[in-house]
């Protein structure tokens, strides 16, 4: 299991192995939606590993000392998308009153967040596992830098397929599904590393 | 003034404003369960079911909630309908819910799930979001099978774990693996652009 690992395996893990994007599935709204030029997705990137790190310790914490000492735990769903939105907001305003610039490089990806599936996933996968505070803490950095690091990739690959010549029917979103299945493929490799 | 019951609704979902091959809404479960047809018809019917509940409830209370709240009410609603399926197929089927796993609860934030919540059952009467749920359910549940199936018999040769191609065929093994999710859907949306016309961005 995950949670007897060391912490530099269970980052790896999260990070390249069992990558969000590519192996697992999830945030692809917002991948295939964003990644048509690198700055925006350097934008996404970063937000995403800010806001999933902060809300998997909060939500880590609501779990452990709120639901599960008065056996709440079927609550799990309505109160992680729940303390997600609400934290998002919260923070969004901290950071316009507190750090305007850092506000404006965020733009729009800030809000956006909240539909992110990747975050609440990291969410409920930390729990799933059974991880203590500081592994979830990892796992969640590895999870949201194999976001910033796939949607950094792809972005850059994308910018150059604008101008390969791509059969008609297959233009858009069709040969970037494609091209992500062949990045899969290349990621796949990274199973052989170490048994989980 | 608009008609009460408008069967042209169930039939939006299904071909022509289909929530992943026309609106490339809601991928993540999508591609997640689509390696075999048995979790693919069980994540079908969940959804159907979710989406039916959310878009008849929040048809119910559209005139009581204020505008500025709708979307926290929407997901609370949604996530009520999700924690209910998670809950019921842990005890009636614990195969299925340990195969589905985190996909299951991530429905909550799915954008087909909010966006019929938002688009329809906020505006139209109760018969016309049920039909709405309904068509779109079973617009994403007919997706979902036709990759599973494709994935499925291509990987493993099966259908619905019934050998299919004989005992000599050599599985395409990448095809039930991540990368063949990616793939076939690429090759499905090119399908759907060359018959129903290029999807405007």
């Amino acid at each position: 299991m995950l949670n007897e690992l060391n912490l530099g395996y269970i980052f790896l893990s999260a990070f390249i192995v069992n990558n969000i994007l590519l192996i697992r599935f999830l945030g692809l709204c917002s991948f295939i939606g964003i990644s048509t030029n690198i700055k925006s997705s350097i934008g996404m990137g970063i937000a995403v590993i800010f806001v999933t790190v902060m809300a998997c310790s909060i939500s880590w914490a609501v779990y452990n000392y709120l639901l599960l000492p008065f056996h709440l735990e079927y609550l799990r769903t309505v109160t992680f998308i729940l303390t997600i939105a609400s934290f998002v907001q919260f923070e969004e305003i901290i950071i316009r009153k507190k750090a305007p610039a850092l506000y404006k490089a965020f733009g729009i990806y800030l809000p956006l967040i909240t539909t992110n599936c990747a975050i609440l996933a990291s969410a409920f996968l930390g729990i799933d596992y059974r991880l203590n505070f500081l592994q979830n803490l990892v796992f969640a950095l590895g999870i949201s830098a194999g976001y910033c690091l796939v949607i950094i990739l792809f972005a850059s690959m994308r910018e150059r397929l604008d101008t390969a010549p791509v059969p008609k029917n297959f233009r858009g979103i069709p040969i970037a599904f494609i091209m992500t299945g062949l990045i899969s493929l290349v990621f796949l490799g990274f199973k052989g590393l170490f048994k989980l | 003034m608009k008609k009460i019951i408008e069967p042209k609704n169930l039939m939006l979902g299904i071909w022509k404003e289909n929530p992943i091959f026309y609106l490339m809404l809601g991928l993540c479960p999508l591609l997640a369960v689509s390696g075999s047809l048995r979790d693919a018809l069980g994540m079908g019917a969940a959804f159907i079911f979710v989406l039916l509940g959310s878009n008849i409830t929040v048809s119910v209370i559209r005139k009581i909630v204020p505008a500025h709240v709708r979307i926290p009410v929407f997901i609370v609603v949604i996530a009520t309908f999700v924690s209910v399926i998670d809950y019921s197929l842990a005890a009636f089927s614990p195969q299925l819910h340990k195969n589905l796993g985190v996909y299951l609860p991530l429905m909550v934030v799915n954008c087909i799930l909010l966006g019929r919540a938002e688009a329809f059952a906020s505006k139209n009467n109760v018969i016309n979001s049920a039909l709405d749920g309904i068509g779109m359910g079973i617009g994403f549940t007919m997706a979902i099978l036709i990759i599973a199936s494709i994935r499925e018999l291509l990987g493993q040769g099966t259908l619905f774990g019934i050998n299919m191609l004989g005992d000599n065929y050599l599985p395409f093994l990448i095809m039930i693996m991540p990368p063949g999710a990616f793939i076939v859907i690429g090759f499905l949306i090119a399908i759907k652009n060359s018959i129903g016309g290029k999807k405007k961005c």
